[in-house]
């Protein structure tokens, strides 16, 4: 096993997957660190802001901010499986297939 | 001032729990005994004992016991997390602070829901692909098993008694209002509920019980929803107008002046007095973020799954249908302020709402669904309780079992019989030990203690896990330090917060006066790993660095991990 693990650790297509996907997820981690911790900074500093009218109703800039957040949050998950399941896994089934289970 | 009570004690407050909390402790009367309600209940009830039984068959070995076999699919697995996480606390206490506070609930529950991203990019994968039953196999994948799993099962059994407590407690309050029966007696009904599903079920039992509660509680938040928007032809505008309207007009009434009151209805649409200082609002914010990624008992749920690809598509089921939740629990909060505040057959002499304050979503089915729509919420409300202390107990359970019995005192030479029967034998110890907390607790104000869980996970296991993972230079010294360090900071600080200090112990003046530890114990583990990872010298620390590659490989691809597949 150790021995299997060394030759795959050196395998080209390993090496590709690990920094395209380590990339991919760094990425998509820092987005959500930056959206969710800039809201509730945002928040923090000016809660008037997220207060004001969208047009005149009562509906205010904070529902569809939060709103979104909620939404971001879904879509970078789908946009990582989606992802993950077309562009890492038949790699992986690739390196699974040649390196045993 | 009643909306500023409750302001402040959203502002103290961490998790929707602690919400119930804050807001039962005080006015939690006991209601007329409601029959509709039990009569559903227990059609629950002998719905997840019928599942328990069909478990039971299927539970014989170890593998079974802690992950259903492995064979739960990613979409059930899916749901199940939600049903984790979409706690009675969290559907009745943030509906609650909706309907007092208006906008601060939307910001509350957002934090609950960012963690989930975050635990797929770095976590769900190589968790699935190193583990088996506990977040200390893979936190201890290449370190010395004794040290590593010792300090991985404390602060898992700190994480799930203190979450425990505070559910126990919160169940007894809840359904002396919802049901009319003593606490007591609440009390003893979730303990031997929830020990019958754990103990003969285990997982297979516990992941459906999620499972059917989870889609109980989506289905009939749906429809209160539902029926609060078609009420205004669908208009969120129409809806939020009408409630700001009703704001202004109860602040009139309350003998504010005219624009006083119309500031007073306006605030419901924005950010109140939930996020205090940056500081404050920081901590928090990390410690639902990075807690979720840190909770043995949700991490645990990332071994039922057959592989990495099942373990993914769970989580983005679970975000989708919690986000969801989220979203219907701010519709079904600005429905109660519309049609129950405005309702005196809801509301007591003084105007607040009868029977407590986190009875706004109660109070709602009644008005958009009869009686006997208010009977299956409540009894959703209490189906929703013991799944969640199933889960816990599961989760305390196998820390035990597994990481110090298996691991720790036989040294990975005990046979799945022997495990099996310990892990029991720590259900009965758990419930037992639960029940009594519960009971004794009852009169204390628990309300830090959920938020005590996240802050534990996020600052003890986050780091451990997440360095263990990605660290190549991460040693046994290094983890075992690091989380000891993370879990009595969180746990001394907390102490010292308004949380406990004043609120608990009676203080004029906290110690530590932000809402969480979260941003200074978290750092703090993650130094602690780091210094003394790089500084040790011993033979072990050449072991556990030379163990990276293999475990990286395994991580990243799961190529040498047991297919947890039915044998």
């Amino acid at each position: 096993m150790e021995d299997a693990a060394a030759r795959l650790a050196s395998d080209p297509r390993y090496i590709a997957l690990v920094r395209k996907r380590g990339r991919f997820t760094i990425v998509l981690t820092v987005i959500m660190l930056i959206v969710y911790f800039g809201f509730v900074l945002t928040i923090a500093f000016d809660k008037a802001l997220l207060a004001r009218s969208v047009s005149g109703g009562a509906t205010s800039w904070g529902i569809p901010v939060g709103l979104g957040v909620i939404a971001l949050a879904i879509l970078l998950t789908g946009l990582y499986v989606w992802r993950a399941n077309r562009d890492f896994d038949p790699v992986i089934d690739a390196l699974r297939a040649e390196y045993g289970a | 001032m009643r909306a500023g009570r409750f302001a402040l004690g959203a502002a103290l407050t961490l998790t929707p729990l602690s919400a119930v909390q804050a807001h039962a402790i005080g006015p939690a009367v006991q209601q007329a005994t409601n029959w509709t309600a039990i009569g559903m209940f227990a059609a629950f009830v002998a719905l997840t004992l019928a599942i328990t039984r069909w478990a039971a068959r299927r539970t014989r070995t170890a593998s079974d016991f802690y992950t259903a076999g492995g064979g739960i699919t990613g979409f059930q697995n899916g749901l199940a997390i939600a049903g984790d996480f979409m706690s009675a606390a969290s559907f009745l206490g943030i509906s609650a602070q909706i309907y007092a506070d208006g906008y601060d609930g939307l910001i509350y529950s957002i934090g609950f829901l960012v963690g989930w991203p975050i635990l797929l990019f770095l976590m769900a994968e190589r968790l699935r692909n190193l583990g088996r039953f506990t977040f200390a196999d893979v936190a201890s994948f290449r370190f010395a098993q004794t040290p590593v799993r010792m300090v991985a099962a404390c602060s898992t059994l700190l994480v799930v008694l203190f979450y425990l407590i505070a559910q126990m407690v919160g169940a007894g309050q809840l359904i002396r209002l919802l049901f009319g029966l003593p606490y007591g007696y609440a009390v003893v009904i979730v303990g031997v509920l929830m020990t019958m599903y754990v103990l003969f079920g285990g997982m297979t039992a516990t992941t459906w019980v999620q499972i059917v509660k989870a889609m109980m509680l989506l289905g009939a938040a749906s429809f209160m929803a539902v029926a609060v928007l078609a009420r205004f032809g669908f208009s969120p505008e129409a809806l939020f107008a009408r409630a700001v309207e009703v704001k202004t007009a109860l602040a009139a009434l309350a003998g504010a002046g005219p624009d006083e009151a119309a500031a007073k209805g306006h605030a419901i649409m924005g950010p109140g007095g939930f996020i205090k200082d940056p500081v404050s609002a920081i901590s928090i914010g990390a410690a639902l973020m990075f807690g979720t990624a840190g909770l043995p008992h949700i991490l645990m749920r990332f071994f039922t799954v057959p592989d990495a690809k099942a373990a993914r598509s769970s989580v983005l089921w679970a975000t989708g249908w919690i986000g969801y939740f989220y979203i219907l629990t701010f519709v079904i909060g600005f429905g109660a302020i519309v049609l129950v505040a405005t309702d005196p057959g809801f509301l007591d002499a003084e105007g607040a709402l009868r029977g407590g304050s986190n009875m706004a979503a109660i109070h709602l089915a009644q008005a958009v669904g009869g009686n006997l729509f208010l009977g299956f919420i409540s009894a959703v409300a209490f189906a929703t309780i013991l799944a969640v202390v199933a889960g816990l107990t599961l989760s305390g359970a196998s820390a035990v079992s597994h990481d110090l019995y298996a691991t720790v005192i036989k040294r990975g030479q005990a046979d799945s019989a022997s495990e099996l029967r310990v892990s029991r034998i720590t259900v009965l110890v758990l419930a037992v030990v639960a029940i009594l907390l519960g009971i004794l607790f009852e009169k204390q104000n628990v309300a830090f203690m959920v938020s005590l869980a996240f802050a534990l996970a996020a600052s003890a296991n986050f780091p451990v896990l997440f360095l263990s993972l990605l660290w190549s230079g991460c040693t046994t010294r290094g983890v075992v330090a690091g989380g000891l360090v993370g879990l009595s900071t969180a746990l001394v600080l907390t102490i010292l917060s308004p949380a406990i200090w004043v609120k608990v112990l009676g203080y004029a003046e906290p110690i530590f006066p932000y809402g969480s530890p979260t941003i200074f114990s978290m750092p703090l583990a993650f130094l602690t790993i780091w210094l003394v990872s790089v500084t040790d010298r011993t033979g072990r620390a050449a072991v556990d660095r030379a163990g990276y590659p293999a475990q990286r490989v395994r991580s990243e691809t799961g190529i040498g991990a047991s297919s947890a597949h039915h044998h």
